[in-house]
């Protein structure tokens, strides 16, 4: 087992760079036990790349994290305060945590640029015009400045993943959550996410992301983590993980995703 | 037929107030069913309850007792005044017997609307740290609007309709205007009902018209 190992031999000094740490978390769906005594930590810049058969809880560990929803027991921390219950300091936490859906979810009765102003504007009361003028400077790094004025339905599956993605930076959030990006785009529109997810990964944001797509943990990930009916299996480097797997179940799940 | 030309005043004068009537029930009625339906959906249970009490009481409570309670039990008895003109006070009366009635017609509409917007966007909002209020305020009752357009149109046409209930508690609009002219004209019964008739189609068609087209107009793309 790697995980104690990894705990371990981190430091306090690494421990009190933790931007999210979960300890002991659990969640039931009625019958379902989806997170079993989850712990995890993510330091601040570290990409964090969660993988593992559907229906593992790697979406709700994902959504645990800005209480989109709520745990049975156990602690989540963020940024040193524990995670609120609920009203403005939660509203407050939420606004430093951005998230991409898998169905995008870009407010559909607004325009591009009004998608990427509303946080920004409503949330932390910044002035319109610098708020647009922010915003821009988003949608040009990634690659959807021409759209601004169109609406979410005009544009295509990729153009409205970037824009989402464009929308969480514009909080300027301390992390991005990310809970299958790419799961619901057509294949050729994959890579397009997947280059704006990286540029972020090196530019040093802290990313926590549930996907299916290994090339893109291979590429950007500091850490691979490992989940299957509600637990974390494994978590290593994703060189060591990829060709040495240490769980009979990950070197199972590896095996049947590497080969096709 | 003449009649109708002579009194032609007196009818415009009546349709006027069945206009003002229809107008300021529409506003307190949007504002008040608005809300409700924010209570429906809200998170706090009680607030929840309070609304679906309201709108299950007043919807199924037949619009004449609400007015009569409204004029006779506020008004006379608990001694509620709005003006010293009597017919003025009886004019606001009804109006709140009409806007408290047709509220709940609102917050229904409001609430299916509601449920037509993708549960994704609410929570895409709550995760930009949109507080409740602003949820609802910017992303969720914006696309429930555009979605219940019509449907508002028709509650809309049932409340000019409905405005004439008011004459229970002696406003002189459309109907009770029309009760009167029958008795000052006994010979033109025929042509005067047939000229209110037409009155309230005038008002109530381009309703239709309008909504239809307006819904057409802002549907949401998704």
């Amino acid at each position: 087992m790697k995980t104690p190992l990894l705990l371990l031999t981190m430091t306090e000094a690494d421990r009190s760079t933790s931007l999210v740490s979960l300890e002991k978390v659990n969640k039931h769906f009625g019958a379902l036990h989806v997170l079993r005594d989850i712990d995890l930590d993510v330091t601040r810049g570290e990409v964090v790349v969660v993988i593992g058969p559907s229906g593992g809880g790697k979406s709700t560990l994902c959504r645990v994290i800005n209480r989109l929803e709520t745990i049975d027991s156990g602690s989540i921390t963020f940024d040193g305060h524990s995670l609120a219950v609920e009203g403005r300091a939660l509203a407050r936490l939420r606004s430093e945590v951005g998230m991409v859906f898998q169905q995008f979810n870009l407010f559909a009765h607004k325009t591009i640029l009004e998608n990427v102003t509303l946080g920004p504007t409503k949330v932390r009361k910044i002035a319109r015009a610098q708020a647009e003028q922010r915003g821009m400077e988003l949608l040009e790094r990634v690659g959807i400045a021409s759209q601004a004025a169109k609406y979410p339905a005009q544009l295509s599956g990729g153009q409205q993943q970037r824009v989402a993605i464009a929308r969480a930076l514009a909080m300027d959030p301390k992390m991005i959550l990310f809970d299958e990006p790419t799961s619901a785009l057509d294949p050729e529109m994959v890579q397009e996410v997947l280059d704006v997810m990286i540029s972020l990964a090196r530019d040093g944001m802290t990313m926590l992301v549930v996907t299916h797509e290994m090339g893109f943990a291979r590429r950007a990930a500091n850490r691979v983590v490992f989940m299957s009916d509600g637990q974390i299996i494994e978590q290593a480097a994703p060189d060591e993980f990829f060709t040495n797997p240490s769980t009979d179940r990950a070197r199972d799940f590896l095996s049947k995703i590497l080969t096709h | 037929m003449s009649a109708l030309f002579d009194e032609l005043p007196v009818i415009l004068g009546a349709f006027w107030l069945t206009l003002r009537l229809t107008l300021a029930t529409a506003v307190a009625a949007l504002v008040l069913g608005t809300v409700l339906a924010a209570m429906r959906v809200s998170p706090l249970g009680v607030l929840r309850t309070v609304a679906a009490t309201y709108v299950n009481a007043l919807r199924n409570t037949p619009l004449t007792l609400v007015i009569v309670f409204c004029g006779l039990g506020l008004g006379l008895v608990l001694d509620v005044s709005f003006s010293e003109s009597l017919s003025v006070n009886y004019l606001w009366l009804s109006i709140i017997g009409l806007s408290l009635y047709t509220a709940a017609f609102v917050c229904e509409a409001i609430r299916s609307g509601i449920n037509t917007v993708p549960i994704g966007q609410a929570e895409a909002a709550r995760a930009l740290g949109l507080t409740f209020i602003q949820n609802l305020r910017h992303i969720v009752l914006p696309q429930a609007f555009r979605a219940v357009i019509a449907p508002l149109g028709s509650v809309l046409i049932a409340l000019i309709k409905n405005t004439t209930i008011a004459a229970a508690i002696g406003v002189a609009e459309a109907s009770l205007t029309m009760k009167s002219l029958f008795e000052r004209h006994q010979e033109a019964v025929v042509p005067i009902f047939l000229g209110f008739a037409l009155g309230f189609l005038v008002l109530t068609l381009p309703v239709g018209l309008l909504f239809g087209w307006l819904a057409r107009r802002l549907a949401v793309a998704r």
